[in-house]
């Protein structure tokens, strides 16, 4: 019964408005617009971005300058989130730590994203022993643990943001080549990649535009949902003092720098731990949201 | 059951080969010369290339490999170049204080995590499991270190109540627990209040209520019991986690735990220290997985089945 009054209704619709053309990602936008929270989240986030590009305007004071007369300062109009040990403004060091928190959770991404779909749909393509050796790669980079495979390379390799990037690139890529070889594999065999193949197709040309452009829903929710992944290991990085040096401010070694001090000015650790929070707690929010709006069966 | 077992056996030493062959590459790409490190810089070449015969470190790398392969698989890593401390002897004596930390931190996550759980599904769309949400996802997004801060802050210098650093006597164990188990408890309240909303939707769940069971019979008995197998898998690998990924805690309440030990070796770049707790606590890691798999094969048949017939 559903099914003929949907049908009835969808008729009607047409009769009345016309045929209405929509692509999928549209919606997928109309999914996701409903989702109200997930909006929310958006909106953080597009805000969050916003700060980090304009941080210099924003931004009361510079991150680095060093106010000697105002040496852990309390929170006031002047500094509203107070000082830190070298009288540097907290709240701009916040502002500017955003920077460091967003871009290299999203270049972390994308070093997992080129790596991992590379080494997915190849797997996933040819299956037999390229299949094998990837997998098994996979395997062993599954089976480090994560923060001290961080640490190794980092230590390994220098410090060094390029590094950095490099090590949380190599942390996530895991998962994305996973789910790449499993749509891969299934996609292959839809009669289209079929079509191609007999139309004398390269395996290049199949893999660049008759299959990753239809993983392109799942990469977008695995990279949404792998940037507050790597921020908070960007974040564990600094506090241990092998990720980002200072001066240059990020959350996460502003909290180490603040440990010192949480007896006398408390709120100099407590502030780049809410931005952590809100940062991490919306890009997971939106993902989600993402993931239901663009494919309601993928779930990771 | 056998014939997962010996696959996933093979699959395991597999993998341990390969992460020993990473850890190795690594230590040969490290910057600097670890011979002239470890002598400082009053040693003159000659010695140099004495201590780097003894140590073999002249061989080609193919040899050097396999004679760290074979000092890893006694436990052999050296000495400390800084504390001149025997390896192994420290990973033991790191890994009992870790071990126990982890031990009460995973008490802790259960015990908040799963009652929460329960409670938030029996309760749902309520105004409480909305607050027990909210919590959960705090709990899993905030980092560890921070969520430990923040502890410290409150029980030790506003309430002092507990002290906040060292691990020894019970008070100064249950802030770094706490503080390692949190994110845990948020995951294990989501994955049960799914896990059981799941079990609450199922025909058995509603016959049971039709023959007018209670309703905390029902809860008990039949929703947890089958909601328990996706909750155990996630708790043993949780378990993996907080034996290997403390540093960050026992940096923050200075316990000279396996993680103190591993970020210690990294500043100082104390090459066998480092190579020994890396290789220590990828092992650990990997076996707990082993273990969880294995338990979790037994616990349900689909998934040897499954795997076998693959």
């Amino acid at each position: 019964m559903g099914f003929f009054n949907k049908q009835k209704k969808f008729e009607q619709e047409v009769m009345e408005n016309g045929m209405q053309y929509s692509s999928f990602y549209g919606d997928s936008f109309k999914r996701l617009k409903k989702n109200k929270m997930a909006m929310f989240c958006s909106a953080i986030l597009v805000a969050l971005v916003f700060i980090a590009i304009f941080a210099p305007l924003i931004a009361p004071y510079d991150p680095t300058f060093q106010d000697y007369t105002a040496v852990l300062a309390e929170p006031s109009l002047a500094h509203p989130f107070g000082t830190d040990e070298y009288g540097r403004d907290i709240l701009s060091r916040i502002i500017y730590g955003s920077r460091v928190s967003i871009s290299i959770g999203i270049v972390a991404q994308i070093v997992a994203s080129v790596v991992g779909v590379t080494l997915g749909s190849l797997a996933g393509y040819y299956g037999g022993a390229v299949d094998n050796v990837i997998s098994r790669i996979m395997e062993i980079f599954q089976a480090f643990p994560d923060l001290i495979f961080a640490m190794a390379i980092m230590t390994f390799m220098g410090k060094g943001v390029l590094n950095l990037f490099i090590a949380l690139g190599l942390l996530t890529w895991v998962r994305t080549a996973r789910m790449i070889r499993g749509s891969v594999m299934q996609l292959k065999e839809k009669e289209y990649i079929e079509a191609s193949r007999a139309c004398g197709a390269s395996t290049y040309w199949i893999i660049m535009k008759g299959l990753i452009p239809n993983c392109l829903s799942t990469i977008i929710v695995l990279v949404t949902l792998g940037i507050p992944n790597a921020i908070m290991y960007e974040a564990s990085l600094s506090f241990l003092g092998i990720g980002i040096q200072p001066p240059t401010p990020s959350w996460g070694n502003m909290i180490s720098a603040a440990q010192t001090f949480i007896s006398y000015r408390p709120v100099y650790s407590i502030t780049p731990g809410i931005a952590i929070m809100i940062t991490v707690i919306a890009f997971n929010i939106f993902g989600d949201g993402l993931r239901d709006a663009l494919d309601p069966k993928l779930k990771t | 059951m056998l014939s997962y077992t010996v696959k996933r056996l093979a699959q395991t030493i597999f993998v341990l080969v390969g992460i020993s062959l990473i850890t190795f590459v690594l230590l040969q790409v490290v910057p600097g010369d670890p011979v002239a490190l470890m002598l400082e810089k009053r040693a003159d070449p000659e010695t140099i290339a004495k201590v780097r015969a003894e140590l073999g470190l002249d061989l080609p790398y193919h040899i050097q490999y396999i004679n760290f392969l074979k000092n890893a698989v006694r436990l052999d890593f050296g000495t400390s170049y800084f504390t001149k401390e025997v390896v192994s002897d420290a990973l033991i004596r790191c890994f009992k204080v870790t071990l126990k930390l982890a031990c009460m931190s995973f008490v802790f996550a259960a015990a908040v995590g799963i009652p929460c759980g329960i409670f938030s599904a029996i309760k749902r769309g309520k105004g409480i499991d909305t607050v027990v949400m909210v919590l959960a996802i705090v709990g899993v997004s905030a980092p560890a270190f921070w969520v430990a801060i923040i502890l410290q802050i409150i029980f030790g210098l506003k309430l002092d109540i507990l002290p906040i650093s060292g691990f020894d006597g019970i008070s100064s164990y249950i802030l770094p627990s706490a503080a390692l188990g949190a994110r845990y408890a948020g995951s294990m309240a989501r994955i049960t209040r799914t896990s059981m909303l799941e079990v609450m939707g199922q025909d058995y769940i509603r016959t049971a209520r039709a023959k007018g069971s209670g309703k905390w019979a029902i809860t008990m008995k039949h929703a947890l019991k089958n909601a328990m197998i996706p909750i155990v898998t996630l708790v043993g690998t949780d378990f993996g986690y907080m034996l290997t990924g403390s540093m960050l805690i026992e940096k923050v309440f200075s316990i000279p735990g396996i993680g103190k030990l591993a970020v210690d070796a990294m500043s100082n770049r104390d090459l066998p220290l480092l190579e020994g707790t890396v290789m220590y606590i990828a092992f650990i890691f990997v076996i707990v997985n082993l273990i969880v798999d294995l338990s979790y094969a037994f616990l349900d048949p689909r998934i040897r089945y499954g795997k076998g017939a693959a």
